[in-house]
C-alpha cells in the first residue's frame, strides 16, 4: 500500500515533520517493500491554503494513508474528501513511523489536531 | 483631498492624530479604515445614520454540471478550492472574491453567492464644538481574515468636497496598502524609540513605492531617544509635529477625550498643519 510521510528530511532516517501542510518532504512509500520516494513539498512557502494544496498533491499521487504529527481543519476536510486516512501524533524518524503503522499500534484520526495556521509559524 | 493615517508600529497615535485633525478642521470626513480594531468612533462619539452591510461573491458549484476538469483550482491564486475524486471542495474563507473561478468553467458550473464579511457605519460627529464632521467606519465580522473588500467599500463614502482623513491600521501589508493608496498625503505618526523607528522605517519603505507625499508626527515626542530625528533629518523627511507626553494628554486619552478638547491650543497647531499640507509645503 501507498503511504505518505510528513519529514524533514529525504531519507526514511529523517525525523518526522510535526506539520502536515507545510512539511518539508513528503515521502511516499510501499509499506510493505519500503520503496520509497522523496518529494519536496511546493506547498511549504505557501501564501494560504497549505494544507489544502497539500492534501490535493498527495491525493493526486494516489496516497490511501498519511503520517504526520498535526493536521488542520482545511487539510483534514481535504484529505477526508480524497479518501485519504489521516494518522497523526508521529514522530521519531518516518522508518520508525511506518513500523509503527506495520505493526498496527496506530489507528487513524477522525478530525483535525490542531487550528488553522497551526505550522504557519505565525 | 485625501490625507491618510499610518504608523507601521502600532498604538504610536495614529488615531489620536486623525481624530484630533479631524476635529480642528472645517468640512471633514474621517474614515476609520482600521476594520479589524476601528476605534476612532470612541473619541469621535458619533451619530450613526445608516448600516450597511458588505458582501464579498465566492463560488457556488452546481455538481449536476461540474466534470472536475480542476481549470478553477488551477486560476484559484489563493488555494480556495480542491478536487477530489468526484468532490470539489470550496474554502469559502479562503476565497478572495476575485470571479475568475466563475470566469474561467467551461462547464459553466460556478455561480458566485454572496458571503458577508462585515459591514460599514455612517454618521456624524456629535462632538458639542463641530457639527459638519462625517464619520464612516467598517467592522469585520469576527473569524473573517478579508479585510480588503471591506476598506474598499468604507473607501467607497469617500467625499470629493470634503477633507478626506484615513485612519489605516498599523502594519505594511494589505489592508494598510488599501487604505492608504489614492492619498494626497500620508502622515506617518511614530514614537522615539528604536521599535517605532524600526517600523517607521519600513512604513517609509512602502509609501515611497507608492509615491505618496509624505511627513512624520513623533508622538511622546519627549521619550526615548533621538535617532528617528536623526534618521528623518539624514533622510530630508520632514517632521510635521511632536506631541510630548503629557498628563493632560494621556489623562484625556484615558478617558477617550480628544486632545483639543483638554488643550485647544492644539487645535491651532492641527489647523496650522493642514494648511501646510494642503500648500504642498511638504510635496
Amino acid at each position: 500500500m501507498k503511504i505518505c510521510i510528513t519529514s524533514q528530511g529525504d531519507s526514511l532516517d529523517s525525523a518526522v515533520d510535526p506539520r502536515f501542510g507545510r512539511c518539508q518532504y513528503f515521502i511516499m512509500a510501499d509499506s510493505d517493500s519500503l520503496e520509497f520516494e522523496a518529494v519536496k513539498n511546493p506547498n511549504m512557502d505557501s501564501m494560504g491554503g497549505a494544507g489544502i494544496q497539500s492534501g490535493q498533491f498527495i491525493s493526486d499521487k494516489g496516497i490511501k494513508v498519511v503520517l504526520t504529527g498535526n493536521v488542520g481543519p482545511n487539510a483534514y476536510q481535504t484529505l477526508n474528501a480524497a479518501g485519504i486516512k489521516v494518522v497523526i501524533g508521529m514522530s521519531g524518524t518516518v522508518k520508525e513511523a511506518i513500523e509503527k503503522y506495520k505493526k498496527g499500534e496506530i489507528k487513524s484520526t477522525d478530525g483535525p489536531s490542531v487550528d488553522s495556521h497551526f505550522g504557519s509559524g505565525q | 483631498m485625501i490625507i491618510s493615517i499610518a504608523s507601521g508600529k502600532g498604538g504610536t497615535g495614529k488615531t489620536t492624530v486623525a481624530t484630533n485633525l479631524a476635529l480642528s478642521i472645517k468640512n471633514a470626513q474621517i474614515l476609520d479604515c482600521d476594520v479589524e480594531e476601528p476605534n476612532a468612533h470612541i473619541f469621535i462619539k458619533p451619530k450613526i445614520q445608516e448600516k450597511i452591510f458588505v458582501f464579498i461573491p465566492v463560488p457556488q458549484i452546481d455538481k449536476t454540471k461540474c466534470n472536475y476538469c480542476g481549470k478553477c483550482k488551477q486560476v484559484c491564486m489563493y488555494n480556495a478550492i480542491a478536487i477530489l475524486n468526484k468532490t470539489t471542495l470550496v474554502f469559502a474563507e479562503l476565497c478572495h472574491g476575485c470571479g475568475s473561478c466563475t470566469y474561467f468553467c467551461p462547464q459553466k458550473a460556478i455561480k458566485e453567492v454572496d458571503k458577508e464579511i462585515g459591514f460599514t457605519e455612517i454618521g456624524y460627529g456629535s462632538t458639542s464644538f463641530i457639527t459638519d464632521l462625517q464619520f464612516v467606519h467598517g467592522k469585520l465580522n469576527i473569524g473573517q481574515a478579508m479585510a480588503p473588500p471591506l476598506i474598499r467599500a468604507v473607501k467607497k463614502h469617500i467625499s470629493s468636497t470634503r477633507v478626506n482623513i484615513i485612519d489605516a491600521p498599523p502594519g505594511t501589508s494589505c489592508p494598510v496598502i488599501e487604505s492608504i493608496k489614492e492619498s494626497d498625503f500620508c502622515i506617518l505618526v511614530t514614537e522615539p524609540t528604536p521599535f517605532g523607528l524600526n517600523d517607521l522605517i519600513l512604513a517609509i519603505e512602502v509609501l515611497r513605492k507608492l509615491k505618496i507625499p509624505f511627513g512624520v508626527i513623533i508622538n511622546r515626542s519627549d521619550l526615548g531617544d533621538n535617532k528617528t530625528d536623526e534618521y528623518c533629518q539624514n533622510q530630508n523627511i520632514p517632521i510635521l509635529m511632536r506631541i510630548p507626553f503629557k498628563k493632560e494628554i494621556a489623562s484625556a486619552y484615558s478617558q477617550g477625550v480628544p486632545i483639543v478638547e483638554v488643550l485647544p491650543k492644539y487645535r491651532e497647531h492641527f489647523k496650522e498643519l493642514f494648511r501646510r499640507i494642503s500648500n504642498g509645503e511638504f510635496n
